[in-house]
């Protein structure tokens, strides 16, 4: 098979339970008897395939696995079965404003973004202009980050994630970038890169934005997939579920 | 459990750029709310070499080597690097644990840039030593131009450390106390305020391979003898920086496959 852009194989992960334990006794504890932790799986034998251009909408309750599936896809976490391809850039719209740091401007948590999601020097002196602009956010440019909003903030990582040229777009949850204006530019932006080519992975509660976005879904429950295909078929199938109809 | 695999795109960006940004930001981060800012990295060595003299000049009088300030700063500037470096970079994955939950940035740079913001305070207090040992009338030699290539074995011994210590603080959080503890033993077993002349020479080999006392002793032949540092003492310095960064490297690349449940 083509793995095409983003692939998934067979791609498991289980998580101890209680994994935050970091104390030395615990560490001795995992050594000496490695199988008394439970674990629980949060995505189960998970395949899918994207050629470039295609994008998949992931559906599915809270807990299903849809960050999990996200993390992955991002490289942020390695599958303990299975296997991920991925053939590109890939900007991760996952929690927005990690890594920023409320001491340093805006102007310097761009510069360290930017490097950090892949530009190099030259790219982004040439994008800050953009970046801020898009932002909306110019004359907080060289204030400290903590004195922003939270919503501008929000504008000004969503915004630097737009503009690295990723080949692959991961989004969780658009809802709640800045107010209605900017939601509106922001989803334009995603709309016109989708428009350009570009392979996104949403995960996302709005099933109008999923069906304008993707034209394949993957419905998770439990971290299994019940159901991989056609977006309004997919959408029809979990609607039909979740909400019983009443006869 | 089989093993899973990922086959990506590897990090195409600039390794250099994100270097400078990484470092500016620790340094920013620390000095933000200082109002005396980098000069502290001044007013430690001074203070602790003030202490120094006094005692052994003052207290236990008498018996103290020759030029005694120099003598000094050449073991504080390694120790002072060393701890600073170790503890910072040990902590270095925990701080960030939002970039590396969150952002697919290469994570090896991340304790590497740790310790190279500690080299800023590095360079400073290497120039105050320089400009002690002129006040001393101690004359710039040929062995001068050991200075950068030691320091940079020494950068490189750190980083291999760091990006050990860094990974493992992540399972062990226990880590960081240990390397305070460790940080304040050094202090009586590197020859700061002794010689190593007066160490017997049955203790001698715990002192040969110890980096930091390496490092004290090169200061001290090139800065106050005035000559190379022994080539038994380089040797030993390029085994150590290269040992460390390699199992550093390689402890660093197995445990970070669990960084994300464990942050």
């Amino acid at each position: 098979m083509n793995p095409g852009i983003l692939s998934f194989d067979g791609v498991t992960k289980t998580f101890a339970h209680r994994a935050g334990q970091a104390l030395l006794r615990d560490r001795i504890t995992d050594l000496l008897f490695p199988s008394r932790r439970p674990r629980f799986e949060a995505l189960k034998s998970i395949s899918f395939a994207l050629q470039p251009g295609e994008s998949l909408g992931l559906v599915g309750p809270n807990g299903a696995g849809k960050s999990t599936l996200l993390n992955m896809a991002t490289g942020l976490m390695d599958p303990d079965a299975g296997r991920i391809n991925v053939h590109g850039r890939v900007a991760a719209l996952l929690e927005l404003g990690a890594g920023f740091h409320p001491d340093l401007t805006g102007a310097e948590n761009l510069r360290i973004n930017a490097s950090m999601l892949g530009l190099t020097r030259a790219q982004t002196d040439a994008r800050t202009n953009a970046i801020v602009e898009f932002a909306g956010v110019p004359e907080f440019m060289d204030e400290p980050l903590r004195t922003y909003s939270s919503g501008m903030v929000l504008r000004l990582a969503f915004s630097v994630a737009v503009h690295v040229d990723a080949d692959i777009l991961l989004i969780d949850e658009m809802i709640g970038v800045g107010d209605q204006a900017f939601q509106e530019r922001a989803l334009e932006k995603i709309g016109a890169l989708r428009r350009a080519g570009k392979t996104i992975v949403l995960a996302t509660h709005s099933a109008g934005l999923m069906t304008s976005l993707c034209e394949r879904a993957l419905w998770l429950e439990r971290g299994q997939t019940l159901m991989l295909g056609d977006t309004r078929a997919v959408l029809n199938a979990y609607k039909a579920k979740t909400v019983p109809a009443r006869s | 459990m089989s093993m899973g695999s990922r086959v990506r795109t590897p990090w195409s960006g600039d390794y250099w750029f994100l270097f400078r940004n990484l470092i500016v930001k620790d340094f920013r981060i620390r000095y933000r709310n200082m109002s005396l800012g980098v000069l502290w990295s001044l007013i430690n060595p001074l203070v602790v070499m003030g202490v120094l003299t006094f005692i052994f000049g003052r207290v236990f009088g008498g018996d103290r080597p020759p030029l005694f300030p120099v003598f000094v700063l050449c073991g504080l500037v390694p120790y002072n690097f060393f701890t600073g470096a170790f503890l910072s970079g040990t902590l270095a994955i925990v701080e960030n644990s939002p970039l590396v939950k969150r952002v697919p940035v290469p994570r090896e740079t991340i304790p590497v840039a740790v310790v190279l913001s500690n080299g800023v305070h590095l360079l400073i207090q290497i120039a105050l030593l320089l400009g002690f040992t002129l006040a001393y009338g101690l004359r710039p030699t040929v062995a001068w131009l050991w200075l950068p290539p030691v320091w940079l074995l020494y950068v490189i011994f750190l980083c291999g450390l760091a990006l050990g210590s860094s990974a493992i603080n992540v399972y062990v959080r226990d880590t960081r106390y240990l390397v305070e503890s460790f940080n304040m033993v050094l202090f009586y077993l590197v020859p700061i305020f002794y010689s190593f002349s007066i160490i017997p020479p049955r203790y001698a080999a715990v002192y040969q391979f110890n980096p930091v006392a390496a490092m004290v002793l090169a200061m001290r032949n090139i800065l106050m003898d005035g000559h190379a540092p022994p080539q038994s003492l380089i040797f030993n310095l390029v085994i150590v920086a290269t040992v460390t960064l390699g199992l550093g490297l390689l402890i660093f690349r197995s445990l970070q496959r669990r960084f994300y449940e464990h942050l």
